[in-house]
């Protein structure tokens, strides 16, 4: 296997005690800042002079990288002046994607990831612009086409002074690096919507530190480009609150920020800045204007709400400010003054605040446990504890927040729903930040509970006015009454939380996108997890289509010397020359090369390599990490070519493909492919260059399998193109009369594994019935008399372990085998499915295909093959999941064999292939504050590169339930216990794992009562955070994997299991939940704008009959199909313009394609539509149902919250969990 | 001092409880092996695998053997083992061959920490029975 440097970590000796860390930390985060500031001051103070020095410099910087670009990465050569920044810059060149637009475009995806990497070989010509980098180019032509630039991606996004000199009118000089970046963001969104600036050369980071001044750390590019199109929402002022996740995107996005309002992400913002500003004074210059303006602007609605003193107004005002983290619904019924808020916008506003004081103030210290492990604790411990006053030193920012501070630790303890052990963050940001905040749902929800508990208001006066709501409470830990609360689905898509941690690690953190955990709040210890009854666990996404990713090349890739594990944005340095790993602690050293900034050109800053400013960063690894040289690119198709295979027709349908995208299968000079057709025997193609026309070689001995020539059946692409095409052409009709019926689909497999084994690479096996010959034979095991029923699901485990042998073998020689099923009877899946399973290859299931009877599922296996063929691939890989010392993980889910407790071999990863890992807490975690995961996946690309790719994810720790319980992340959490589920149908029963999830809700939702809310325990409630909770258990119990009583197929039942496990989160969230939208009535407000469409947003309606009306239109996403579901007496302007037919009776029962119609519904619904779909890799059929159609169940079935009359409404499950609760 | 078919039983016994006790070590550090990283799990399987059937037919040997020389109190001490030994055997899922360890399965944390301590009450009862036996064989020896 090819991991060496992943391999055994000695044991960690040589740990510093964290005390010890902790310990050094709060010095630096004592105000007057004495310990670590001479180093830390040093770094800003440099920088800043490159900052006064006006724009006008910036093209000097420019010139300077370009100048050694040339190079290219890994040519050591010449100019011995610049070694050491040369190797350093094919990092900066991921330019080929600037423009584009949506992430996901098949197209764009061996491009996307090829092209960027190294420059190409012979330019040494200073400023000349490579051939790869043409896009950049281009989309620097956008703007102003500066010819005086020799590299012109740097220009791109530099882009012009006139940006700065546009920006510089809002802000003002006192905090240069700030505006120059908002700048930057504003003019970009505005400039080209559609480009948006995430889509910027990887470089950026670095870029920007040549013009930030000391707050380089928090100013960041937006890495992350799928959210182009949201971000642009923002800019255009939609109704759509934004999402959470993003924030810290708008944050840099400077616009109008006029509007007063509160914003989460603002408050962790400012109350990192009281806390770094050692100075003090000017954040409070900075933060009390607007606090001033803020309660004057609030007081009258709060003082409705409650008439006690003001003071703890103010903080309940906070509790909802903070809580920003999941959107305000918008129908909620007090929907107070101007709330309709654009949080957008605020939050831009907070975020220019708050940097602005960071920068002004005082420099900000890269390490963040300077900030974190000194203060935190602290903090923690005196808000947790004790009522003692709070020694730590941070100055108070404002009068106001001086009565406030001291109060959540007092009045927090006697109502259980208080938000007691807040971040400390959140108690000194009160004051300044309540600024300004007609606050809609906390103010709301400060309403409901007084209405509903009037005692309370007794209390609270008994308790001095310090009332019940003035505890700072967070918007995730409003009690939400679920059996009362009739729209808990929000109307904006739900975002994954943020976790609670200040504003510069949120900027760092990585992409939920692509790591997720279901407690955003790590609980400090077992017990509490366990009391919490909710499940731990990561939900990766590890080598998602990314279109901004910092690729580094170097000749040391620094690590901890103990753990191995990557330097990230999260551990910190002691001083200059050291560095505290942030997984075990260990303290190690800072490798000589990596004091070397070749970006700012400059000597001693460690903490601005792009390493430590990129959660997510590839690697070009060295030949320490190859056992063997990197394979190239192989190919091998093993197709079924029985009369049954013949007859559903599919090999037209992938010969075509193939010939369409034979030049755009991922590889270089070396790619190699093969084909293999079997029926009751194996046929070989002997494809060699030099041949007239392919040659067939018949092999019938299926007992014993072997290879009629040694070589020549695999060959190399290009040299043999033309036979392949040859081929390719002549397949479709070569078996046409063949009479066949048997299938030696284990013999073929064997071929195949010794065909592949030398080398390894990817195995495409079409498989249309089932295995019939040979080994690995299989019978029917399905009584179609049991499908329907609710006992027992049998046969859901395979029936023979020669697949799973068969794939543990291909994973050790590196192959991976991926399966097409295009079956239109029983096939057992569950055997099949075996062989992708443990060797990390994909399943991709087509039930009844016939490329003619069902046109639809055609299109669908066109599209996904040709996603398929294109997309990016990674060979010979290993994936370690590492976390911080004392989280230990015990359970993977996904395709893959675990080599090792936190080793996953993969033989191939695809951007598809989605991980989930349960984790559990051996050791207390009381001696830190924040937990780090990091994923590296180390690959061959299909350039034959080794690379590795690191993600690193941090989350604070807590110790009360309330905020383990405030920080759930409610869909992975869903989709963790969807993975435990199919594990225990399988190893168990259906029947326990349906028991299991509603006992999850139940336990949850019980512990929380008992626990937290103490309310009222006639009601079922829920924190906020949790509300989606029941909703979503009760999709997955109808979902086709788990759901008893209607008639399911054991096929289809199986491949749900497999996409549950092999799905990334995304994907799988439409998969379980749809999303349903009305589509008869689009509108442009809050249309968002990508790629010069505009694309309308309509609100998600809940998923019940209900919603459903005989006059409209709806659209339902599930992920991998798209239903349009036509009302009988739907407007017949809707048929007519965006169908195409006169009236509701001319639709047609099957159709797939809505037409390109010229008027504006239609043009609307179709860039709804393709919005919608270039958001996924996997490009969905359109299926148009009639209301009355038979084809309707299909659609109806999705329709969870109804009930069927096998399973409970919605209301009747949250009634039945209250029953078990009660119980 | 007779030497009568227990005293045999209980001769042969020992000799092969010590290889039992050998096995039970083999496992243990197979799992710790695997637990650190040093191989690879179907590497490991494997070996593992050639053992369990050979310690399941022994320690089967050992009742039969206890049974026909109707020492009922030793009997009894091993039959409980003896279901465990069946139950293991025969409740694998799907593929009997694999046996008790499955290369995918076995690095689960989980499973992983039940095979280690099943290794080690298992060393741990052999130890003791192996001492049972010594004192038994010489009692019979000497009672008889």
């Amino acid at each position: 296997m090819s991991a060496p440097a992943e391999s055994p970590h000695p044991a960690a000796s040589a740990r510093i005690p964290p005390k010890l860390g902790g310990a050094a930390a709060s010095g630096a985060a004592a105000p007057a800042g004495p310990g670590p500031a001479p180093h830390q001051q040093n770094g800003p103070a440099q920088n800043q002079m490159h900052v006064p020095s006006g724009y006008g410099l910036h093209p000097q910087n420019y010139i300077a990288p370009s100048g050694h670009y040339p190079q290219g990465p890994g040519k050591m050569t010449s100019l011995p002046l610049d070694s050491q920044c040369g190797d350093y810059y094919s990092g900066l060149y991921i330019v080929p994607t600037q423009n584009v637009v949506t992430p996901n475009t098949a197209n764009q995806q061996p491009g996307a990831q090829q092209m960027y990497g190294r420059g190409p070989p012979a330019p040494h010509i200073v400023g000349s612009t490579p051939g790869p980098f043409q896009g950049a180019a281009s989309s620097a032509s956008h703007l102003h086409t500066s010819a005086s630039q020799p590299y012109s991606p740097f220009v791109n996004h530099y882009s012009s002074p006139a940006m700065y000199s546009a920006n510089s009118s809002v802000a003002s000089q006192g905090f240069p690096s700030t505006c120059g970046h908002y700048a930057m963001s504003t003019v970009s969104n505005a400039a080209y919507p559609s480009v948006s600036y995430p889509s910027l050369p990887a470089g950026d980071p670095y870029g920007q530190q040549m013009f930030t001044s000391q707050n380089a750390p928090t100013v960041r590019p937006v890495r992350d480009n799928s959210f182009s199109g949201h971000s642009t929402a923002i800019s255009h002022s939609s109704p759509l609150p934004p999402p959470p996740s993003h924030q810290y995107h708008q944050q840099q996005s400077l616009s109008g920020c006029s509007t007063l309002s509160w914003s989460a992400s603002g408050l962790p913002s400012t109350q990192d800045n009281l806390l770094r500003n050692h100075g003090g004074s000017l954040a409070t210059a900075n933060s009390n204007p607007t606090n001033t303006v803020a309660d004057s602007l609030s007081c009258p609605v709060m003082q409705n709400v409650q008439p006690l003193k003001s003071s703890p107004v103010v903080s309940s005002v906070l509790s909802g400010a903070s809580s920003t983290r999941t959107p305000p619904a918008a129908n909620r019924p007090v929907e107070p003054v101007a709330s309709v808020t654009q949080p957008s916008e605020l939050l831009q506003q907070k975020g220019v605040d708050s940097s602005s004081t960071t920068s002004s103030a005082s420099p900000v210290p890269n390490s963040y446990d300077a900030l974190e492990g000194g203060s935190y604790p602290d903090m923690l411990s005196s808000s947790a504890s004790s009522p003692a006053p709070d020694p730590a030193p941070e100055p108070d920012p404002a009068p106001a927040s001086a009565p406030t501070a001291p109060q959540p630790s007092k009045m927090a303890k006697p109502f259980g729903y208080g938000y007691p052990t807040l971040q400390p963050g959140y108690q000194n940001a009160t004051a300044p930040l309540n600024s300004g905040v007609p606050p809609s749902s906390p103010v709301y929800s400060g309403f409901q509970q007084y209405a509903q508990y009037p005692g309370m208001n007794q209390l609270s006066s008994s308790l001095g006015g310090l009332s019940l709501q003035s505890s700072p409470q967070p918007e995730s830990l409003r009690p939400v009454n679920l059996t009362q609360e009739r729209n808990i689905l929000p109307m904006t898509p739900v975002w994954a939380p943020v976790p609670n941690l200040n504003l510069d690690l949120k900027k760092l953190n990585c992409s939920p996108d692509s790591f997720r955990c279901t407690l955003t709040n790590i609980p400090q210890t077992q017990a509490l997890l366990n009391k919490a009854k909710l499940p731990l666990g990561l939900l990766l996404h590890p080598f998602r289509d990314l279109t901004q990713l910092p690729v580094i090349t170097s000749n040391t890739i620094v690590r901890c010397r103990s753990c191995r594990t990557y330097i990230n944005p999260f551990v910190s340095f002691i001083d200059q020359r050291r560095w505290k790993c942030n997984l075990c602690y260990r303290v190690n050293d800072v490798p000589e090369e990596f004091m070397y900034n070749p970006l700012t050109r400059s000597y001693g800053e460690p903490h601005k390599r792009p390493e430590v400013q990129n959660s997510t960063v590839e690697f070009i690894a060295s030949s320490d990490y190859m056992l063997r040289p990197p394979q190239p690119a192989v190919y091998l198709f093993v197709l079924d070519v029985s009369h049954n295979a013949v007859e559903a027709g599919y090999l037209t349908i992938l010969c075509q493909s193939l010939l369409e995208n034979l030049d755009k299968l991922p590889g270089d000079s070396r790619t190699r492919i093969g084909f293999m057709t079997f029926d009751s025997t194996i046929h070989f193609y002997n494809l060699q260059e030099g041949l007239s026309q392919p040659q067939m070689l018949i092999v019938s001995d299926i007992d014993d399998v072997f290879l009629p020539t040694p070589d020549s059946l695999l060959v190399n692409l290009y040299e043999s193109k033309e036979l392949i095409k040859d081929l390719l052409n002549a397949l479709p009709n070569m078996f046409t009369n063949t009479r066949e019926t048997h299938s030696a689909l284990g013999p073929a497999l064997q071929a195949a594994f010794k065909l592949m084994s030398p080398t390894g690479g990817r195995v495409s096996v079409f498989q249309t019935q089932l295995p019939s010959l040979g080994a690995g034979l299989l019978q029917s095991r399905e009584d179609p008399n049991q499908r329907s029923s609710t006992k027992v699901v049998q046969h859901l485990g395979p029936a023979t372990d020669f697949y799973k042998k068969l794939a543990l073998d291909c994973s050790g020689q590196q192959t991976a085998v991926d399966l097409f099923l295009l079956s239109s009877q029983y096939s057992d899946l569950a055997s099949l499915a075996c062989m992708s399973k443990y060797s990390a290859g994909c399943i991709y299931y087509y039930p009844s295909f016939h490329y003619t009877h069902n046109p639809s599922q055609a299109e669908k296996l066109q599209k996904d093959l040709k996603r398929y063929l294109t997309r990016k691939i990674g060979f010979e890989a290993v994936m370690r999941i590492r976390c911080t010392k004392g989280l230990s993980m015990h359970t993977f889910h996904g395709n893959f064999f675990v080599r090792s407790t936190d080793l996953l071999s993969l033989a191939n990863i695809n951007p598809d292939a989605g991980f989930a890992v349960q984790l559990s807490i051996e050791e207390n975690l009381t001696d830190t504050s924040l937990v780090c995961f990091q994923t590296a996946l180390l690959y061959t690309s299909s350039k034959g590169e080794r690379r590795i790719r690191v993600h690193t994810l941090c989350l604070p720790v807590v110790s009360s339930l309330a905020d383990v319980y405030a920080g759930v992340d409610v869909q992975a959490a869903i989709c963790l216990l969807a993975n435990m589920a199919v594990d225990r149908s399988i190893s168990s029963s259906l029947s326990d794992a349906r028991d299991a999830l509603v006992n999850a809700v139940v336990d949850s939702l019980s512990a929380y009562g008992s626990t937290v809310s103490n309310l009222q325990h006639s009601a079922l409630i829920a924190p906020s955070s949790l509300k989606l909770f029941p909703l979503y258990v009760l999709a997955l119990l109808k979902q086709k994997a788990f759901r008893t009583g209607t008639s399911t197929r054991l096929d289809d039942r199986v491949y749900a299991m497999c996409q549950i496990k092999c799905q990334p989160l995304v994907h799988l969230m439409k998969m379980i939940h749809p999303n349903l939208y009305r589509i008869d009535r689009l509108t442009d407000e809050g249309a968002i704008h990508v790629n010069d469409r505009v694309v309308p947003q309509p609100p998600l309606q809940k998923l019940s009959a209900e919603k459903l009306t005989r006059e409209g239109a709806f659209l339902m996403d599930c992920g991998s199909v798209f239903y349009i579901w036509i009302g009988k007496s739907c407007d017949n302007n809707f048929i007519e313009d965006v169908l195409g037919y006169p009236n509701f009776a001319s639709v047609p029962q099957k159709m797939t394609h809505l037409p390109e119609l010229d008027t504006l519904s239609s043009e609307r619904a179709r860039s709804f539509i393709t919005w919608l779909r270039d958001n996924r890799p996997l490009s969905p059929v359109l299926h148009v149902v009639k209301d009355e159609s038979p084809a309707k169940t299909e659609f109806f079935q999705h329709l969870i919250e109804d009930r069927t009359e096998a399973a409970f409404s919605y209301y009747e499950f949250l009634l039945h969990i209250q029953q078990q609760i009660c119980k | 001092m007779a030497f009568t078919f227990a005293a045999f039983c209980y001769m042969l016994s020992l000799v092969l409880c010590a290889a039992l006790i050998f096995f039970a070590i083999w496992h243990i550090i197979a799992f710790d092996e695997l637990r650190t990283d040093f191989k690879s799990p179907i590497d490991q399987c494997n070996p593992v695998h050639a053992l369990v059937l050979p310690e399941y037919s022994i320690h089967s040997l050992f009742c039969i053997m206890f049974l026909c020389a109707q020492e009922w109190l030793t009997l009894g001490l091993n039959v409980p083992l003896l279901f465990y030994h069946f139950w293991r055997y025969f409740h694998c899922p799907a593929d009997s061959s694999e046996l008790a360890y499955d290369p995918p399965a076995v690095m689960n944390a989980d499973t992983l920490s039940y095979c280690q301590k099943e290794a080690w009450c298992k060393l741990a009862f052999y130890l003791l029975s192996f001492f049972y036996y010594l004192y038994c064989m010489i009692y019979t020896l000497v009672s008889s």
